[in-house]
């Protein structure tokens, strides 16, 4: 596909990686390998239907009730699970939980394995070159550039996922939010505090909360 | 500081800053939503094995590095294509000479559809690429 045309106003066009991508599915679709009604399902649901607000519910539900909490360190797949979550690609999930002398953090050195049934698709910066380079080398440089700054103490783990293994972050709960509803709670657990590169939101980010 | 700090230090300023998108939408061109539905619906057919994929994905990502892509996740699913287009050459399910003649009908297709209206492959295209790939497979 080197050769350039040229094109005047009044055709179509197609960028090379348009075509490529045209190509592909057409011999697909020929050969019966996919059915296009069958893919729009799966953009649908990774467009719409899972995103990071799954993740949410599992991190308020652990901050609230104390044996999902342990179900979820010992299995996390089965645990989420239980709202109806589950991986495609067979991967095995783990939860890893923040303390005041822990912080972790998620990354895939080698690709952008991410945990998509809890947290949907990964954000750019997950995917770049320098996230995935720099944050194994320099974790705390890393925070600083998400505007999140730990006490010196505070030992940072960074767990580098793969095809087989993904970790989700479950964050420490916001001080002063002990009497919120779990639904409540949902709302602070934002998608880069199960990542790691964020805090869960205050207290004060919930409406009508803490009156 | 130690040598070895300065250099890592050194080097780290090197790299470009980590992009940002807070709110960013999940796929910026439709091509990008069809690679990654076409990956999921090969897989489950059984196709290839989820390691298997992460293999191809990042010898692509490899590749795209040395030839002096920045990779800061906007060339993201142009990996993907590469690597999909890879591993079902390695299988042998779709052949470059194949692809080759479909791509050029895209093209065609585009140079002959007016400016607005969707561009489809001809009913005659079809059925020739269907002679083209059956007899190629054999």
């Amino acid at each position: 596909m080197s050769e350039e045309h040229s094109h005047d106003h009044e055709h179509s066009h197609l960028d090379e990686t348009a075509i490529r991508v045209r190509a592909l599915e057409t011999l697909l679709t020929e050969k019966g390998y996919v059915e296009p009604g069958a893919l729009d399902v799966f953009i649908d649901t990774y467009e719409n239907q899972v995103g990071p607000r799954n993740g949410a519910q599992v991190v308020a539900r652990s901050w609230v009730d104390m044996d999902y909490k342990k179900r979820l360190a010992e299995d996390a797949s089965a645990a989420i699970a239980e709202f109806g979550f589950t991986g495609r690609q067979g991967e095995h999930m783990v939860a890893v939980f923040n303390t005041p002398d822990t912080h972790n953090m998620v990354v895939c050195t080698l690709c952008s394995c991410y945990p998509w049934p809890v947290l949907g698709l990964p954000p750019a910066w997950y995917k770049s070159a320098p996230y995935r380079s720099r944050v194994v080398v320099d974790p705390k440089g890393v925070l600083k550039e998400f505007n999140v700054d730990l006490p010196e103490s505070v030992e940072i783990k960074v767990w580098d996922s793969t095809a087989e293994i993904r970790y989700l972050v479950v964050p420490e709960q916001p001080e002063g939010t002990e009497n919120f509803t779990e639904e409540q709670l949902v709302e602070l657990v934002n998608r880069n505090s199960m990542i790691g590169t964020g805090l869960a939101s205050p207290a004060t980010d919930v409406e009508g909360a803490g009156s | 500081m130690s040598h070895l700090r300065r250099a890592e230090a050194e080097a780290l300023q090197k790299l470009p800053a980590i992009p940002r998108d807070e709110t960013g939408p999940v796929f910026a061109e439709p091509w990008q939503a069809q690679v990654f539905a076409m990956t999921l619906a090969l897989y489950e057919r059984g196709l290839f094995s989820w390691p298997e994929w992460a293999e191809h994905l990042t010898a692509a990502i490899n590749e795209a590095q040395l030839a002096g892509d920045p990779d800061c996740g906007d060339s993201y699913y142009l990996h993907w294509l590469n690597a999909l287009e890879n591993i079902l050459q390695s299988k042998q399910i779709v052949l470059g000479d194949q692809l080759h003649i479909v791509q050029h009908a895209w093209a065609e297709a585009a140079d002959s559809t007016p400016h607005g209206q969707a561009i489809e492959l001809s009913a005659q295209q079809r059925a020739a690429l269907v002679v083209n790939s059956s007899s190629r497979i054999g």
